[in-house]
């Protein structure tokens, strides 16, 4: 948890992205130590998803430096597809793949990417499916499933592969109120297994109780970042205050 | 009525013609498993093409699409097998018929397939690629199954269309089932084989008429 001692296991240096004319990130670093769960907080639009996807290459970065886990993901020589065995993602809209049943969404990158046999396969996925809490799922397709089911089988792609950093884009945001809780109990499970995760989300109380540190980004730049009690009960910046003060009226 | 009976169903002259036709049936057969999968690689091609970003694939797409949609296949048909001797190349029928029903009906394939692929929620495909897979395995294993499906009715009804098509041939002597029963009406000085070949036409297409409109049935209940 101390970011000092050991090599970042993510580590993006003055990242800039431009959409056309609209300068969304403007020279972002941001470090994450092995086994740390970052909480990336800020208002709509301020850049939090366009990060997170810049780290696994699903933006292309205009300008500075991200490797993950010893990977240069920017360098053109890097095999991006299987850098991106070690970039677990999980988007706000589950994004399951319909025509497969729950074990099959699992189990296509495993055969596919990792070339792993059928049976191999299988077995890992059927092991995912169990860490998330629903092994008894498998052959469900994500249409009979609840979405905070679906947003767990989303989980258990990811993780399937072991990937050595979990990237989360507002898991809980599409979720009914009364499904949330299910998808924190996993994200948390999972934390408490050493996964490194960064989060962008607005779930204060889970940040509060499982967050290393707390990250407030606005207008693409990282404004202030430091401990949950810091952030949320004393932040230095005005900017923070009012966000933080907005999200709790909810 | 006798004289209706005589010269469209003459059982006769049927019989006599049957050989003739049925071979013109077999043509038309080899000649529709030839230009099918042909139209729906060239479609698809056509289709994943159109998924590169980038104004000259993007130009170049749209006018080679937009040309051969626009050009009747006859005409097509016929310029190939008139013109191309012109140009020192010499090409039997059967082989006009299948170049330029890979041009006409690949495009056609191809809009349809582009539209399939469309549908496919990007963030499906973010999703495949965030787990390492290429672009060309998120295709295959995520896009494309159902892409296909949604677009099914329409692939079978472009399918229809082509195997009518075949008849064209005739106009460039593929002995195809409709050239066949006009060679054998002009032997018998008898319509009856024209009927034989519309008979046949009807029973091959029909069962895939009703798949089609099962098909199309099916989609709009669930999307109802
Ligand atoms: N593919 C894109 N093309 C153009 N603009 C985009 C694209 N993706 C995001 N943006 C813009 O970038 C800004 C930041 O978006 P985003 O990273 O999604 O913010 P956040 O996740 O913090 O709400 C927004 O103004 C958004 O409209
Ligand atoms: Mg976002």
């Amino acid at each position: 948890m101390n970011s000092t001692v050991a090599e970042p296991i993510v580590a993006a240096r003055g990242i800039h992205k431009h959409f056309g004319h609209l300068h969304v990130l403007k020279g972002v670093d941001l470090e994450v130590a092995e086994r740390e769960l970052v909480f990336v907080i800020g208002p709509s639009g301020s850049g939090k998803s366009t990060l997170l996807r810049c780290l696994n290459r699903l933006e292309e970065p205009s300008a500075g430096n991200i490797t993950v886990a010893g990977i240069d993901m920017l360098d053109p020589r890097t095999d991006i597809n299987h850098a991106r065995q070690h970039i677990g993602m999980v988007f706000q809209s589950f994004n399951l793949y319909p025509h497969m049943t729950a074990l099959g969404n699992v189990m296509l990158a495993l055969r596919k990417v990792a070339g792993k046999s059928r049976t191999e396969a299988e077995k890992l996925a059927q092991a995912a499916l169990e860490r998330v809490g629903l092994a008894d799922r498998a052959d469900h397709r994500p249409a009979e499933l609840s979405g905070g089911q679906q947003q767990r089988v989303a989980i258990a792609r990811a993780i399937a592969l072991e990937p050595r950093v979990m990237l989360f884009d507002e898991p809980t945001s599409a979720l009914d109120p009364e499904l949330v809780g299910s998808v924190l109990a996993v994200m948390r499970s999972l934390r408490e297994s050493g996964m490194t995760m960064i989060v962008v989300s607005h779930e204060m109380g889970f940040a509060r109780a499982a967050a290393d540190r707390v990250v407030f980004m606005d207008h693409g730049l990282i404004v202030e970042q430091g401990p949950p009690a810091q952030i949320f009960e004393s932040p230095a910046h005005e900017r923070t205050r009012a966000f933080i003060g907005q999200i709790r009226q909810h | 009525m006798e004289e209706i009976v005589q010269s469209f169903f003459n059982a006769e002259i049927a019989q006599a013609a049957m050989p003739i036709v049925l071979a013109g049936l077999l043509n038309t057969v080899l000649l529709s498993l030839l230009v099918v999968p042909l139209g729906l690689i060239g479609g698809l091609i056509l289709a994943l093409l159109a998924q590169v970003k980038g104004p000259l694939v993007r130009w170049a797409l749209i006018s080679w699409v937009d040309f051969f949609r626009a050009f009747p296949p006859l005409v097509l048909l016929i310029l190939l097998f008139a013109g191309l001797p012109f140009a020192g190349l010499e090409l039997s029928g059967f082989a006009c018929v299948a170049i330029a029903f890979f041009l006409n009906t690949g495009a056609y394939y191809g809009e349809i397939l582009r539209a399939g692929i469309d549908s496919i929620p990007r963030g499906q495909v973010e999703a495949a690629r965030s787990t390492g897979l290429s672009g060309l395995q998120t295709m295959t294993w995520v896009v494309l199954p159902q892409a296909v499906r949604n677009v099914l009715p329409d692939l079978l009804s472009n399918t229809l269309e082509v195997v009518k098509l075949t008849s064209l041939g005739s106009v460039v002597a593929v002995p195809e089932l409709l050239f066949q029963a006009r060679q054998a009406q002009s032997v018998t000085y008898n319509p009856t084989p024209i009927v034989m070949a519309a008979v046949i036409y009807f029973l091959i297409l029909w069962p895939v008429v009703r798949l089609l409109s099962r098909l199309e049935n099916r989609a709009s209940a669930g999307r109802a």
